[in-house]
This record gives structure tokens, sequence and C-alpha cells, in this order.
């Protein structure tokens, strides 16, 4: 089943509020997915370097002696903060010099994502918890993508759950399953793409990276991904300035997705996005199924 | 305003002989139990629903002359198996409005999800805005009047009743089609197996003019629709293959 939401507003009106509207939507599609939940959410970009979510299995991990590391070893600065097991770094320099380092180093350290602005923040558990526990209430930023998870393809784990990094600032949720997901990953493999787990949106996002490494714009990896992906699925593709929903041509799962003149929100079911202001005069519809809407700042 | 004796236990309210059920104070449950009750004590005959924000199955399973009036949007399979009432949904609503109705009257006044009146047997469903993929889907006898648009694989596996879009039609409008008469005033993105344009004879413009009737619609003219229909070529309409049974 699985329920997926996302929010992009379209100017600065409810930057301040985004975590707080937020919270409801991902807490309504509880239903569709107790077992694990996550976001992504864009704000806080750094001008220089390269933003990153680290993730380590102890809560009371040493960030501070991590940090002091890096800024030695790589001899650039090192902005932190903490946030339960995850920790946001904000490091002077490229990410690929940060995450081999941390792969050759510091091999507990778990990589969520990396890009100039997003963070990704999941954990198995009820949307509720999750939400508190990172206190997604108070976060700001520009746009938001979430998942709740009822997982059928592969185990109940945090690494299984969503949002899936994709590359820099690029991430994915799935509402679905893949039915040739086996034979992709293999040819994926080839090709060099590394793959932490057994889930089939894994996967999907695995294919996503690879069409971006081609040169493939959004656009072109997403209709490469509706030719490829073989399966039922809803995804919503969070970038760096906003988002994109595309659905199978069957269009099985599914989605509505609501526009004012402030925001444009996307969810499984109305329900989630009841809490929305403004909600009740928003024009809103079903995404069609092979259409890839993208909806971006300037 | 007095508590109805009927759901103490709920906050169920009649307003000048008007039910009314809060869904925000009250469970989905709670108000489809009240709605059901009126089988054995018919004493309220008009319901308002208020705060249905998205909830599913609301009004469902309804098999008396009852006047419900849901304010704004509801979610999946709203007014599902409804028998004889009259159901006005004023918002959206979610997958399979009025699935499996028997009789009565869906009325959607924003747009609506995929499998509208999906297998239904009698009635009427309105849908003033948009209808999106499956609309109608294995339809056995229900009339649906869309003012707007349906998607993808609408009235596939129609056997009877009356499908007509007053806006465009989706990809393989009519699939396997056995009886079902469909209507499409605006264009058709293609037509699925079997499924052929025929010739609007004065028959089927008076089956569209009574369906406006029935629906209160006064801005359409029969004359500008389309009709389409099963061209029997399937498998299942050739006698010859009833040998192998």
């Amino acid at each position: 089943m699985c329920g997926i939401v996302g929010l992009y507003l379209k100017n600065d009106k409810y930057e301040s509020q985004l975590g707080q509207l937020f919270t409801p939507m991902l807490i309504a599609m509880t239903e569709r997915g107790p077992d694990s939940a996550g976001f992504a959410v864009y704000g806080d970009a750094v001008d220089e370097g390269v933003k990153l979510t680290l993730r380590h299995e102890d809560e009371n991990y040493d960030w501070a002696a991590l940090a002091k590391d890096i800024k030695s070893k790589l001899s650039t600065k090192v902005d932190w903060f903490q946030n339960s097991k995850v920790a946001v770094f904000k490091v002077e320099t490229d990410a690929e010099t940060v995450e081999d380092y941390l792969e050759q180093n510091h091999d507990d350290v778990l990589v969520m994502s990396s890009g100039k602005s997003i963070e990704i923040l999941k954990e198995v558990g009820l949307p509720e918890r999750i939400v508190e526990m990172f206190k997604l209430s108070e976060m700001k930023g520009s746009h938001i993508i979430g998942h709740t998870r009822m997982a059928t393809e592969s185990a109940v784990t945090m690494a299984g759950s969503h949002p899936f990094s994709t590359g820099l600032d690029l991430c994915l949720v799935h509402n679905g399953s893949f039915s040739n997901h086996n034979r992709l990953r293999q040819e994926l493999k080839r090709v060099g793409i590394e793959f932490d787990t057994e889930n089939d949106t894994e996967v999907a996002a695995g294919y996503l990276t690879y069409r971006l490494q081609q040169g493939d714009s959004l656009n072109e990896a997403l209709e490469n991904a509706l030719k490829t992906l073989d399966g039922f699925y809803t995804l919503t593709i969070g970038t760096k300035d906003g988002f994109a929903v595309v659905r199978d041509p069957i269009a099985c799962k599914p989605a509505v997705i609501a526009e004012t003149d402030d925001y444009v929100a996307m969810a499984s079911e109305y329900q989630a996005l009841t809490t929305l202001p403004g909600i009740e005069d928003a024009k809103v519809w079903e995404p069609e199924p092979s259409k890839i809407y993208v909806w971006e700042r300037n | 305003m007095s508590t109805n004796n009927l759901a103490e236990t709920t906050a169920i309210e009649t307003v000048a002989g008007v039910g009314t059920v809060d869904l925000a104070k009250s469970t989905v449950r709670d108000l489809n139990q009240a709605l059901h009750d009126q089988h054995d004590e018919m004493n309220i005959q008009e319901w308002e629903v208020l705060n249905p924000k998205g909830h599913h199955n609301i009004a469902v399973g309804i098999d008396q002359k009852l006047k419900i009036d849901i304010r704004g949007p509801a979610g999946y399979y709203c007014a599902g198996m409804n028998k004889e009432a009259e159901v006005t949904i004023h918002g959206h609503t979610g997958q399979g409005v009025a699935e499996n109705m028997m009789s009565g009257l869906v009325r959607v006044k924003g747009n609506a999800s995929s499998a509208a009146a999906a297998t239904a047997h009698g009635g009427l469903l309105v849908i003033e805005g948009d209808a999106g993929s499956r609309c109608g889907i294995s339809m056995k006898g229900v009339d649906i009047l869309v003012k707007g648009s349906v998607g993808h694989m609408s009235c596939f596996m129609g056997q009877a009743g009356v499908l007509a879009v007053c806006g465009d039609a989706g990809e393989a409008l009519g699939d396997s089609l056995y009886e079902a008469h469909i209507y499409v005033k605006g264009s058709v993105k293609s037509l699925g197996a079997d499924c052929i344009e025929k010739e609007m004879r004065a028959e089927h413009i008076e089956e569209l003019t009574e369906l406006f009737e029935r629906a209160g619609v006064t801005d359409q003219d029969p004359r500008d629709f389309t009709r389409y229909g099963s061209a029997r070529q399937l498998y299942t309409f050739k006698v010859d293959n009833a040998g192998a049974y």
C-alpha cells in the first residue's frame, strides 16, 4: 500500500511553516503505511560546498569528533548539528570528497543524502513517532516530500524506508511495486550502480541515478523510467528546486494533486490535504497516467 | 436543537428535522449505523454530513429513500451499494463513488477519482466535474452522466446502462464492451478493443434527452454527441464458442 505526500511552496509565504503544514499530511497517511516513515526536506541551502545528512546507529555517536576529523583531514570548514540519530554536516568541499573519505575512514556512518539543500530523515515506526523524533513541525524550507511505508517487497528496516537518495539533491518516494526489479538491479550493478537493500524502490532510484549520470535531464530520465520500469507505481521525485509526480500507464496507485496560488500539494489520498490553508478553494485533480508533472522554482 | 435518541452515544443532532452528523466529532461507523438504523425506524429522511474531509466509506450501504448532503470532499467508496437514497457530495470524491449502486441518485459537485460507479446495477450517477480512469467499469445497468471528461479505460466491459460524457474521453474507451451505451460530446483519445462509433438514431436522442432531464442538465443538446458501442466481434459474442462448454 504505502502513502506518499509532497508539498511544494510557490512563494515564501509559508516557508517558515513548511514542517508545521507537512506534519499532519504525513500522519494522515498512517493507515496506508504504519511500518516506517521518512521525508526529504529542502531548505537552509549551503552556498559553498555540500550539505550531507549522516546517520549512525548509536544515538550517542560523537559527531563533534567526526566533524573535527573531517575538518583537519580534508582541510575544510565544517558546520554541523545533530537531530536524533542523524546529523547534518555542511562541508566546504565537494560531495564526492566527503563521501569517499567517510567510506574509507568511517564506514559505520551512513550517508542518507547529499546536495545543496536536501535533508533525508527516515526511521522504522509510526509516522507520528518519526515526525516527533525529528521535530518536523519546526522545520522550514521551500518543499518537502514524504512517505509512509507498508512493506511488501522487502523487510521493514530503516534502509528499506523511503525516501531513497538518487543523486545530489534528488530523492524518490514510491507507492506500488515493481515486477522487474531483480533483473534491472543486476543490469544496473553491471554498470556500477551500488545497492544496499533488496528493496524494489531502491532499484528505481538507482535507475534514475544511472540515467542522470548518462546525461539525461530529469524529464528524460523519467521518460526512460516509464519505458523501463514494469509494475504499479506512483512516484514523487524531489529535486533541488521542486518536485515531480509520475504514475504508471495503468495508474492503479492513487494520487491527488491540489494547487493554489501559494503551493502545490500531492498525496495518495485527499485526507492528507485537508489541513492545508485554502484547500477548500484549491484546484484538486487526479494526475493522468504516463504524464510527467514537474513543479520547480526558477 | 435536540439530541436524537437513536444515537445518544454519538454526536448526531437533528436540526429542523434534518439529521446532522459532524465527522469531526463522530466516526464514519457511527454515521453509517445511524443511516442504516433508518431501515427499522424511518423517522429522519434528510441528513447532512459535516466535515467529511476525505474520509472513506461515507454513506455506504444505504437502502432507504433518504436524502443525504455531504458538505465537502469524500474519500473512497462514498455512497457505495446505494439503494434508493439521494446522495449529494458537495466536493470531490475518491475512488469508487457509487460503486455497485443498485438504485437512487448520487451527485458529485466536484471531480471524482477512478472507478466511479464500478459494477453498478442501477440508479443515476451525476459527476459535475471530471471523472478519473475506469469510470463505469463493468457497469451493469447504472446510468452515468459526466459533465466534464473521463479518464482511460472508461466503461471497460460495460454490460448495461448509459455513460454520457459532455467533455472528452481518455484512452481505450469501452474496451471489451457488452451492451452499455456510450455517448461522448468531445474527443475520444482512443477506442478500446471491439468498441466502435455508431449511428445516433432517434431512440438514442430520446435516451440522452431523458437522461439529461433526470440529471437536471439543461445546457446540453443530445445531437452534439457521438454514440459508441460494441462491434460484437470478440470471443464472447461468437455463438460457435458456446460449444466449448
